[in-house]
């Protein structure tokens, strides 16, 4: 009998963040082995706690295979841990100094041929290239949060990332289950270039008085179809990496839309960062790990 | 239906009126009600094994079962008689 696709794969994510505990349930939940690795021990002790009650929850909801055991998750605090890898997901915060970095860093201690994949939702490839031995096997994704419920992933090649590159995280994508979208490099890509000007028009809105932030959100969905309203997706992507990546996309692009409005800056420096912090545009129940 | 079973009900019951402030009749599809999301019924599964000593994995693990307070209540006696079963208790 030949061996489950998910046991020729071993996954390092760097960074417990909100989309590296989300793409560490998605790969555990499939039966792939996970290293995830931070800086921030006191985020991998919440990361182990979480991980197992995410893919509980995404396998009531049909999202995650139930009949899979759950590939084993290791937690470290140095890069180092990523040796053995077979792909890596770095998904730390989105700045292209740190993410350079790091980068570097797990270049030198993954086998030879290990493709890095940059989580990133704004930032080009071939700027984050520059960091590593061997741009070709630099690619980037933009998985969508949760990852274990969004099938589709937005794929960038950068100029430089070789055909094995974009094959291989093709292959991971399918053993979890993905469908990979493959688009060229460019700041914010498609996903971002098109939504995070708009969540940024919908809060600036709400700003000048136009409408309440449930009225915005009624209007979009009712009227045009978006699935969860801007101001709601803007709390479930974290309004500091609303305000992160939109400043990556003004610097880049130099497009007025892009620049964060008063009211996203003053939530995000008041602590209310969305559905992770307890409370953004909407109030919730408590703070999410 | 047994005293147990009614018991189950009654405590399934008891938590869903103080969670939603709503009346909940034992067969009331609470998902066409608006009162279950999936992460209320997440809440509920881990309440459910606490309260009963109970593991819902695999299979078990669906929304469906937990439509209505009746489904919840057939779901633990499904799990605890197999588990009887399994054990020769």
């Amino acid at each position: 009998m030949s061996a489950p696709e998910s046991a020729e794969h071993r996954l390092t994510v760097l960074g417990a963040g909100v989309m590296g505990v989300s793409i560490a349930a998605l790969a555990s939940g499939h039966g792939i082995p996970v290293t995830l690795v931070d800086i921030d021990e006191a985020k991998l002790d919440r990361a182990r706690t979480a991980l197992p009650q995410q893919i509980r929850l995404a396998q009531l909801v049909g999202a995650l295979p139930r009949d899979r055991v759950a590939g084993t998750l290791v937690t470290g605090t140095a890069v180092a841990a990523a040796a053995g890898s077979t792909a890596v997901v770095e998904a730390i915060t989105e700045n292209a100094e740190q993410k350079s970095k790091v980068l570097a860093e797990v270049a030198a201690v993954v086998p030879a041929g290990t493709p890095l994949i940059t989580n990133t939702s704004a930032i080009p490839i071939a700027e984050l290239a520059a960091a590593v031995p061997h741009p070709g096997l630099l690619i980037g994704t933009h998985f969508m949060n949760p990852a274990y419920v969004i099938r589709n992933v937005e794929v960038i090649r950068g100029p430089r990332t070789a055909d094995s590159t974009v094959d291989a995280v093709a292959g991971l994508l399918s053993a979890v289950d993905r469908h990979p979208i493959v688009v060229r490099d460019a700041p914010g890509f498609v996903t971002s270039r098109l939504l995070h000007p708009m969540l940024n028009a919908a809060a600036l809105v709400v700003q000048r008085g136009t409408a309440t932030v449930e009225q915005v959100d009624a209007l979009m969905q009712g009227c045009l179809g978006h699935a969860t309203g801007p101001l709601r997706t803007a709390d479930l992507i974290g309004l500091d990496n609303l305000v992160d990546s939109l400043n990556v996309l003004y610097e880049h692009t130099g497009d007025a839309g892009c620049q964060p409005c008063d009211l996203l800056l003053r939530k995000v420096r008041d602590g209310h960062l969305g559905r992770k912090s307890g409370r953004g545009f909407y109030e919730y129940g408590g703070a999410v790990a | 239906m047994t005293s147990a079973s009614q018991a189950l009900e009654a405590d399934l019951t008891d938590l869903l009126e103080r969670r939603t402030k709503i009346p909940v009749a034992p067969d009331a599809d609470l998902f066409e009600l608006g009162v279950v999301s999936s992460l209320f019924a997440m809440e509920l599964v881990v309440h459910l094994e606490s309260t009963y000593d109970i593991a819902i994995v695999g299979p078990d693990l669906v929304m469906e079962n937990f439509r209505s307070v009746q489904a919840m209540a057939a779901l633990v006696r499904r799990i605890q008689d197999r588990v009887g079963a399994g054990t020769g208790v």
